[in-house]
């Protein structure tokens, strides 16, 4: 088990550059995840770590060794591919145990550490098959053994669930995250999928654009977005242009137009100035639909008409109009959804708002 | 006529065109062919009809019939050998080049433009003794003399490469083209090296592929006559040459078609190898 870190890493292609320099720490057993939409660079950057690219420039350590320039075979890394990426003329123990046949183990301690690793992943029985007899979770979970086996220093997931069905993906996603503590490993983990990163990690990078927009905790990031990005990738924000009026140590007050004054607490609006323009994010979670009629209480309310209804079972998003702004607000549904049309009041809480740069 | 009965009947009504064709081009000329291996060729130089057992005994037990079939089986397997060793790494390049597999393929199929035998003809101007390397070497002084380089066991095994190599690339490109490339990275992340996760996963997943080209170059080399008889000496010929010596030049069809009856038997015997292991639709794979 070891730690990795990265070091002013770029690539370039020809014409293009995938990740511009970029400097990251994983601790040791920790659970990372590099999330981002297509082409964000957050492939590219697990491939170099996993020695599959090389940067164009920068240094890559795992624990306190360089590793530029060994190669793959040499770095002693756990990977799972998307596809999984079995070996299908092998059968399962084949395929499990053949980082072990390149690692001269002993036949008898072979055996021992495919069937262990085989209860890990719960498939006791199904040595003898080959991988095309086996359904896509339990290839996933070979896929996970064959790369656990070897001891590896870190594992790396290239979007190991997203070939899954929905349902099979969450209790995969829970397996994962059991067998990865169980062991300790440190864990890199890549995926387009807001939840299971939210889920899954210690520590979330959230990238764009071969840049890194932000690390932290899951909570951290989703809470306080730092760039108007983040906000809008993790979950779904109103965000709204805004002219800072006044500003103290202790909270931000921005004009946010139809929506009135809104008084948001200083460490939710940082690097704000008084009379600049900026960004107001509102998450749509936290943009609450009442009936135009319900008592006030304390959150800022707004007079608002009811465009869209978006119903999800347990959940509805709704499109809301008030004058020139269209928001969006996700609510739990309380006795019924609102309808199309309907006049309604929309709640939310200035300490649930984030105040954003303009140009971030 | 009800709906399942038309869908059934679909498939015939398709094939039938092939089917009437093949049936009036090669199962009845095949048939001829049997029925003349059976005849007599009398001194006078016409056909006796009827059923004489004299040309099959002649095939089958004159051991210059036997010898000339075993030098036409090395031949074509060593032609066969030669063509996968310099075929895959070829195909193995194109199947996995990303920008110009195209252009490649096209060049691939860019011989196929010229006539076979036009093909062949064109190592006369390479290797003969006015042709291009003596020529070359004359004039670099590196030999005072002419090579005699033509009609050899050699040039007659490079002429067949140079007609056969396309077809064993093709069918390895085809089966190396369909093995998933992560497969390799996944091996040498294990701990293999690049070379040992080819012979590990990419080699054995494509010998359907090689095993398809070899057939083909086989069959294809083993029932040449073209080849050695423009490239090849007096004693290089190989078992369609006398097919080709007693039915154009003897004008000895009886004898000419037990001679070609051997040659499919025994090239249908290999076929029927290969489907046992293999089975027909690799081969299919690779010639469409």
């Amino acid at each position: 088990m070891s730690s990795v870190s990265l070091r002013n890493v770029a690539k370039r292609f020809a014409g293009f550059t995938a990740v511009h320099p970029l400097v990251l720490d994983i601790p040791e057993g920790s659970f990372v995840t590099l999330l981002g939409p297509s082409g964000c660079g957050k492939t590219t950057t697990l491939r170099m770590i996993a020695g599959l690219l090389d940067p164009s420039e920068g240094e890559i350590s795992i624990g306190d060794q360089l590793v530029n320039n060994i190669p793959i075979h040499k770095r002693n890394l756990g990977i799972v591919f998307q596809n999984y990426a079995l070996f299908p003329h092998k059968t399962i123990y084949e395929n499990i145990a053949f980082g072990l046949k390149y690692r001269k183990v002993p036949a008898a301690e072979v055996e021992r550490r495919v069937k262990d690793v085989l209860d890990l992943v719960q498939l006791p029985d199904l040595g003898d098959r080959y991988p095309n007899q086996l359904s896509g979770g339990q290839q996933q979970r070979i896929a996970l053994a064959r790369s656990i086996v070897i001891n590896p220093d870190v594992l790396l997931l290239d979007e190991p669930l997203s070939a899954l069905d929905a349902n099979l993906r969450e209790d995969m996603r829970i397996e994962l995250k059991r067998i990865q503590e169980k062991i300790g490993i440190t864990t890199i983990f890549v995926t387009h999928d807001q939840s299971e990163a939210l889920a899954m990690s210690d520590k979330l990078v959230v990238m764009s654009g071969g840049r890194i927009e932000q690390v932290g905790a899951p909570k951290d990031v989703y809470d306080n977005p730092r760039s108007t990005f983040v906000a809008d990738f993790l979950g779904s924000s109103n965000i709204l242009s805004v002219r800072c009026e006044d500003a103290d140590e202790k909270r931000v007050l921005v004009n946010a137009g139809r929506l009135g004054a809104v008084s948001v607490p200083r460490e939710k609006a940082t690097d704000i100035g008084v009379d600049t323009s900026a960004k107001l994010v509102i998450r749509a979670e936290k943009l609450c639909l009442v009936p135009a009629d319900a008592a006030p209480d304390q959150r800022m309310s707004v007079e608002a008409v009811v465009e869209t209804v978006d119903y999800q079972g347990q959940a509805v998003r709704y499109f809301v109009r008030v004058g020139d702004l269209q928001l969006q607000a996700l609510n739990m549904i309380e006795d019924r959804p609102f309808n199309e049309g309907e006049a309604v009041s929309i709640r939310f809480r200035p300490q649930d708002c984030v105040v954003l740069r303009e140009d971030s | 006529m009800t709906l399942e009965k038309r869908e059934a009947r679909r498939p015939w009504l398709l094939l039938s065109p092939a089917l009437t064709t093949i049936f009036f081009l090669l199962v009845v000329p095949v048939i001829f062919v049997v029925v003349y291996s059976f005849w007599l060729r009398t001194a006078s130089g016409a056909d006796q009809p009827g059923f004489y057992l004299t040309n099959w005994a002649e095939v089958l037990t004159d051991s210059f019939y036997r010898d000339i079939l075993f030098h036409t089986l090395k031949i074509a397997t060593i032609t066969t050998v030669l063509c996968a060793i310099l075929g895959y790494p070829a195909a193995y390049f194109i199947a996995r080049s990303r920008r110009n597999k195209a252009m490649l393929l096209m060049c691939l199929m860019l011989p196929f433009w010229i006539s076979y035998i036009i093909r062949t003809m064109s190592w006369i101007n390479i290797l003969g003794v006015s042709g291009a390397l003596n020529s070359l070497l004359l004039a670099s002084g590196i030999i005072s003399e002419p090579l005699q380089l033509l009609y050899n066991e050699t040039t007659v095994i490079l002429g067949l490469i140079h007609f056969l190599l396309p077809f064993m690339i093709l069918n390895i490109y085809v089966s190396v083209e369909g093995i998933d490339e992560t497969l390799e990275d996944a091996a040498c992340s294990l701990g293999s090296t690049r070379w040992q996760s080819f012979l590990e996963v990419t080699l054995p997943l494509s010998l359907p592929g090689l095993a398809a080209g070899g057939l083909l170059c086989f069959v294809l080399g083993a029932g040449t006559y073209i080849t050695p008889l423009i490239l090849g000496g007096p004693t290089d010929a190989m078992f369609a040459n006398l097919v080709f010596e007693a039915i154009i030049t003897q004008l000895d069809w009886p004898l000419g078609s037990a001679l070609s009856l051997v040659l499919v038997a025994v090239l249908g015997a290999l076929i029927l190898i290969y489907n046992r292991f293999f089975g027909m639709s690799q081969l299919m794979k690779g010639l469409s």
